[in-house]
């Protein structure tokens, strides 16, 4: 007997004529099926594979369930438009977290904070947030640093802003109007000055170039604070009780 | 010439049965083949099956269930080609705490044959991806990263010919456009070279020289942009000739089924991709005939 684990699907049929320019070969392509397996609960694990990973996983589990906070709903990346829950949650950790890191190293504080939508790696669950949760939403290696903008970089960052993605942002305020385009971009409720600078705390990846953010790769000065973005979400994540973010409109389009 | 007619004939009921809906087992064809492609991309290191308080994908996927469905296809069909297209680092801790030694452990006891390289196997750097080499039994592919200046010097190839039942798999690697999307000091002098003009020399090399009866890019570019300037699996398709089936990554696509391109010849081409996380295995099976006439039907029940 046959385990019946996958489900087939066949939908419809192409009957098409494909030019073979195949000369030497003897055989010839006479059809082709397709079918997606998923992979669910209801398959048997094999026996070998768990029993080779099982000393890794006690090792990592021990490590990663550690409770640091609860969480009262579930949210994800793409909960909502222009600003999400979760984004927020990781902007204003950053600002609160690495601006008394900045302030003690420089003795003034930055302004704001941009991360990217594609960096929230995973979704917030309902209960308790762990270890692994901070893995899980930042496994990358990636460290705050903290750059010097011009006012034109930033007006270069408020133009890539205006694409509407919901990137994590704290301390600025966008405002679209109903054609998408730019209507308001403050930064600290001030409008940008071409003649001032500002600084922005971002990640590496970023200032790097990540995510096309060219405006971040050539700032006026620039600041590593040696702040893992993982290990910034689980002191985070350590200090509060209960984390629960809300979108806001920091990030806004006009109705039409 | 009598078995060419019979040839002919066998091809025509073979019409029959396709439009049908018949299974092809029923077919009396001498020389028939079945190849059986397995793949999975973007497993992101979710060696166990997700999280039980997963929003989305609670419950799902895992290595040790995604082996035990390979046994039973295997079983079915020994002519089994298994193969994954890229970004099987990064995602759980396991990347964090083993550095990718785990993954490429896995994929060497649930017998893959080859991988191509994404974006996120150089998360560790090109240092870190080298240092696991060892842990790998199966092929890394990549024609479009040259990598002759980097300590993976030698240990990639473009392309493999992988010969099941005596017919002939050609398999090469694509991989994205680094800059912008991962730093220099993690890539460092890997050199990315335009995916559409490698894969025209592969197919060429593959089907001229190599004589493929199949020929498959395990790709990392992506499904589909906004921006239909950048490289896709859809425009790499409609560019091209001479590629069967392009096994496709990074935007962790979910398809219902794949898609049909027609490439710049107007034959058709397969484009698949089984979102991520490896909570889904996607399988093609070709199926070939010994017939010897160049003009044929395909036909694609998808």
């Amino acid at each position: 007997m046959k385990l019946k684990i996958y489900i087939y699907i066949s939908l419809c049929y192409f009957s098409v004529v494909l030019i073979s320019c195949k000369k030497e070969s003897q055989l010839s392509l006479q059809k082709v099926e397709a079918t997606t397996i998923p992979i669910n609960p209801d398959i048997v694990e094999d026996s070998s594979i768990k029993a080779f990973l099982s000393p890794y996983k006690s090792n990592v589990d021990k490590e990663m369930d550690s409770i640091l906070a609860f969480t009262p709903r579930s949210l994800t990346k793409k909960d909502s438009k222009y600003n999400t829950a979760i984004g927020n949650m990781m902007a204003d950790a950053v600002f609160e977290m690495a601006n008394p890191i900045f302030k003690s190293r420089t003795g003034y504080s930055f302004n704001a904070v941009l991360l990217n939508h594609g960096g929230i790696r995973s979704s917030l669950s309902e209960g308790a947030i762990t270890t692994r949760t901070a893995y899980q939403i930042m496994p990358f290696e990636n460290e705050v640093v903290v750059v010097e903008l011009s006012g034109k970089q930033m007006k270069e960052m408020f133009s890539y802003l205006e694409y509407g993605k919901a990137h994590p942002i704290s301390g600025i305020q966008i405002t679209l109007d109903k054609d998408g385009k730019l209507k308001e971009a403050l930064i600290q409720g001030q409008t940008v000055l071409d003649n001032e600078t500002y600084f922005i705390a971002t990640s590496d990846y970023l200032q790097k170039g990540g995510d096309s953010m060219t405006f971040l790769e050539k700032p006026v000065s620039i600041l590593n604070l040696d702040y893992k973005i993982r290990n910034l979400l689980i002191d985070y994540f350590k200090k509060k009780d209960t984390i629960a973010p809300v979108r806001d409109n920091r990030f806004t389009k006009d109705q039409e | 010439m009598k078995r060419r007619e019979f040839i002919k004939n066998t091809a025509a009921a073979g019409t029959l049965v396709g439009v049908g809906g018949l299974s092809m087992s029923t077919l009396p064809l001498e020389t028939k083949k079945q190849i059986t492609i397995l793949h999975t991309n973007d497993v992101h290191s979710h060696v166990e099956p997700f999280p039980s308080n997963d929003p989305k994908y609670a419950n799902l996927g895992g290595a040790a269930r995604r082996l035990s469905v390979i046994h039973n296809i295997r079983k079915e069909n020994p002519n089994i080609l298994l193969l994954d297209a890229g970004d099987m680092f990064q995602g759980t801790p396991y990347f964090n705490f083993y550095g990718g030694e785990l993954e490429f452990k896995l994929m060497s006891k649930l017998g893959y044959d080859a991988a191509t390289i994404g974006n996120h196997d150089f998360d560790n750097s090109i240092d870190g991806l080298a240092a696991q080499m060892p842990h790998a039994q199966f092929d890394i592919l990549s024609a479009n990263y040259d990598m002759k200046n980097t300590i993976m010097d030698g240990l990639t190839k473009p392309y493999k010919v992988y010969i099941k039942d005596d017919v002939r798999i050609g398999v090469f690697g694509l991989g994205i456009k680094l800059s912008g999307l991962v730093n220099k000091r993690m890539y460092k002098e890997t050199i990315y070279l335009d995916p559409i003009e490698i894969a025209q020399d592969m197919t060429k090399t593959l089907r001229d020289q190599e004589h493929c009866d199949i020929v498959i890019c395990l790709s990392h570019l992506g499904y589909d942009y906004r921006n239909k300037e950048v490289i896709s699996d859809l425009n790499l398709a409609k560019a091209t000739s001479g590629i069967d089936l392009i096994i496709g990554g990074h935007t962790h696509t979910f398809l219902e089924k794949p898609t049909i391109v027609q490439n710049k010849k107007g034959a058709f081409v397969l484009v698949n991709q089984v979102g991520w996380g490896g909570i889904q295995l996607g399988r093609i099976d070709f199926f070939l005939d010994g017939g010897v006439t160049t003009n044929k039907s395909v036909y694609y029940n998808i």
